[in-house]
């Protein structure tokens, strides 16, 4: 009896012990999978370490041989120096400007399409929908051709007008505040119909305030993109007053010639604003790409 | 009784009628923006590929004279291919590397894996001319940093990447994917995420490798999520424009290194020939229209599965 007792034990224990050893060694593959991720990790992040920490060094410490990780002796020139001998200023304006009224235009009519699309019922409706789902195909930069004739048209090339322009065809933002607005229960929407709200009250009572963090994540990522956004900008400006950052930037190459930790450092201002939001609204960057890829975050 | 029906109905009539002018009151700032910035230019993009105008002015109808042009034109062929070259060099290695990455990431807790994402996804926020200028220092024949690798595999040469026309497009590829691998790798940890750890349990129970694992459970189901992630990708890059000409206008003969956006610029915007360059546009256009419908022909097919 006991003496089958202990076999049977055993004879469980042996593959359990197998198991063992087994998690044993995979957890040995697993110590060299997160090795290789932190080190592919810090890889990936040696470009802008590396980019920072040249703006801080003086430029001739720049050209010498071997591998500095660290300045020899912190410095703001380059700072300074592009601060005060490019039109940065400018340009930062511009970018801002451009990009909060792209930003602003934008989410007022994708939160109104997208509304009037989910809630109302009017002729057109199902053309609309079907215009917004067909412009997802249609390349923006294979009209830039036509954008630059009809805003020359228009008189609105070299303007910042004519930056924002053709930046306000967001069919992503209409589609995503479609589906959240179908997503808001019909019982409010009865509820406040019988206590007599309009359309308009229901649209900023209800389905706005009830959809915050999607204006919110939709706000943060337009706003990056406008001012991330190089090829049209770069199109539609050519005096260096009205250029937004991204374009500007380009030509201070030119300007300094071989001056690498200025070119940097005039760089990492341009990149600053939208790192800083990142950091800030994380999760709501990351929710918000999602969304405009089709995954609900 | 028959007057207060009417009533209602004459209500229910204007409340209709109130419905109808508020939609057309939302509807239009976006149907005069789509209008005047989106389809006219469309329409206009195609009648424009069938005349012989300038850039700013009009022209005459030249048929299909300027698709005959592009289609013996040695620069627009090598755009065409160059295009496809680097879509080769960049879709299929960064949706795969996203994958890869997202594994790893996804394995790791709490702040570490907070902070190994945002060194993968940081680069993904920055413009494409931080970027250019980033790059052009790591690479620098003299003095940059990349110098240190590139260098032995040249036989101690210090290797001038951006100068030597077959080294162009991989290198802006591999600065493309190093910029853009962060969207991918998010993409697929979101996928992840959504399969459920029961599954991983049982097969754990069922002493299932941890290989078996991958290709019975994670690659099936984070599939729907690759093919995502590849066309928009594909779509994305063949529309490359940005880094390759901020990286090749620092070359004196930056035409070997075309794409097709950048050959609708030149005509357009260069040559002052609309009616060519809106021609290009609308292959381009062509292309990526037969990719969105592929994919969702594709997509809709495993959902019918």
């Amino acid at each position: 009896m006991s003496a089958g007792a202990q076999s049977l034990r055993a004879r469980v224990d042996a593959p359990a012990a197998r198991r063992l050893t087994r998690l044993r060694r995979i957890d040995r593959i697993g110590l060299l999978i997160t090795i290789g991720t932190l080190a592919l990790a810090i890889l990936w992040a040696f470009p802008l370490y590396w980019a920072i920490i040249t703006t801080f060094k003086h430029e001739y410490e720049t050209v010498k041989p071997g591998l500095r990780l660290w300045p020899e002796e912190f410095t703001f020139e380059n700072y300074a120096q592009v601060l005060t001998h490019t039109k940065i200023g400018i340009w930062y304006i511009n970018s801002l400007i451009t990009s909060t009224a792209v930003t602003v235009l934008v989410i007022i009519m994708a939160a109104g399409a997208g509304y009037a699309i989910s809630q109302l019922e009017f002729p057109g409706r199902r053309f609309f929908w079907w215009m917004i789902l067909a412009s997802f195909m249609v390349p923006i930069p294979a009209l830039i051709v036509t954008h630059y004739i009809v805003l020359s048209q228009l008189k609105l090339i070299n303007t910042l007008a004519g930056v924002v322009g053709p930046q306000l065809i967001a069919p992503v933002t209409v589609i995503i505040y479609k589906q959240f607005f179908d997503s808001v229960p019909k019982d409010f929407r009865e509820a406040a119909v019988i206590d007599g709200a309009n359309d308009w009250q229901l649209l900023f009572r209800i389905y706005l305030p009830m959809n915050w963090g999607i204006t919110t994540a939709l706000a943060i990522i337009t706003f990056i993109g406008a001012w991330n956004l190089f090829l049209w900008p770069f199109l539609a400006v050519s005096s260096e007053d009205k250029m937004n950052i991204t374009v500007g930037i380009t030509q201070v190459h030119d300007a300094f010639g071989v001056h690498y930790a200025r070119d940097l450092a005039v760089a990492m201002l341009a990149a600053l604003p939208v790192a800083v939001v990142y950091l800030l609204f994380q999760r709501r960057v990351t929710q918000a790409i999602m969304l405009s890829a089709g995954i609900k975050g | 009784m028959g007057a207060r029906e009417s009533a209602s109905v004459t209500s229910m009539l204007r409340s209709r009628r109130a419905e109808r002018l508020t939609a057309a009151a939302l509807m239009a700032p976006f149907a005069l923006v789509y209008g005047v910035l989106f389809v006219y230019p469309t329409l206009k993009m195609v009648e424009l590929a069938f005349t012989n105008a300038p850039l700013i002015g009009p022209g005459a109808w030249v048929g299909f004279d300027n698709f005959r042009r592009l289609a013996t034109d040695r620069l627009f062929s090598t755009a065409f291919w160059n295009t496809l070259y680097f879509v080769v060099l960049t879709v299929a290695p960064s949706t795969l590397l996203g994958l890869i990455v997202a594994l790893g990431v996804n394995r790791l807790k709490g702040w570490l894996q907070s902070v190994v994402l945002a060194a993968f996804f940081l680069p993904y926020i920055l413009p494409v001319s931080c970027v250019f200028h980033m790059w052009n220092w790591m690479f620098d024949k003299d003095f940059g940093v990349a110098q240190y690798i590139l260098a032995p595999l040249n036989g101690g040469q210090h290797v001038s990447v951006f100068r030597t026309t077959p080294y162009f497009l991989p290198a802006v590829a591999f600065i493309t994917i190093w910029w853009l691998l962060g969207f991918n790798v998010l993409l697929f940890i979101a996928g992840l995420r959504n399969i459920s750890r029961d599954l991983y349990e049982a097969a754990e129970l069922d002493g299932a490798s941890r290989w078996t694992q991958f290709r019975r459970i994670t690659w099936p189901l984070i599939w729907p999520v690759t093919v995502l992630v590849f066309t928009i990708q594909l779509i994305l890059q063949f529309k490359i424009f940005d880094q390759v000409y901020l990286f090749a206008n620092f070359i004196v003969r930056y035409d070997p290194s075309m794409v097709m956006v950048e050959y609708i610029f030149k005509e357009a915007f260069q040559q002052n020939k609309g009616g060519l360059a809106a021609a290009a546009a609308v292959i381009l256009f062509a292309l990526i229209m037969i990719i969105s419908v592929l994919q969702y022909q594709l997509l809709r097919a495993r959902g019918q599965k």
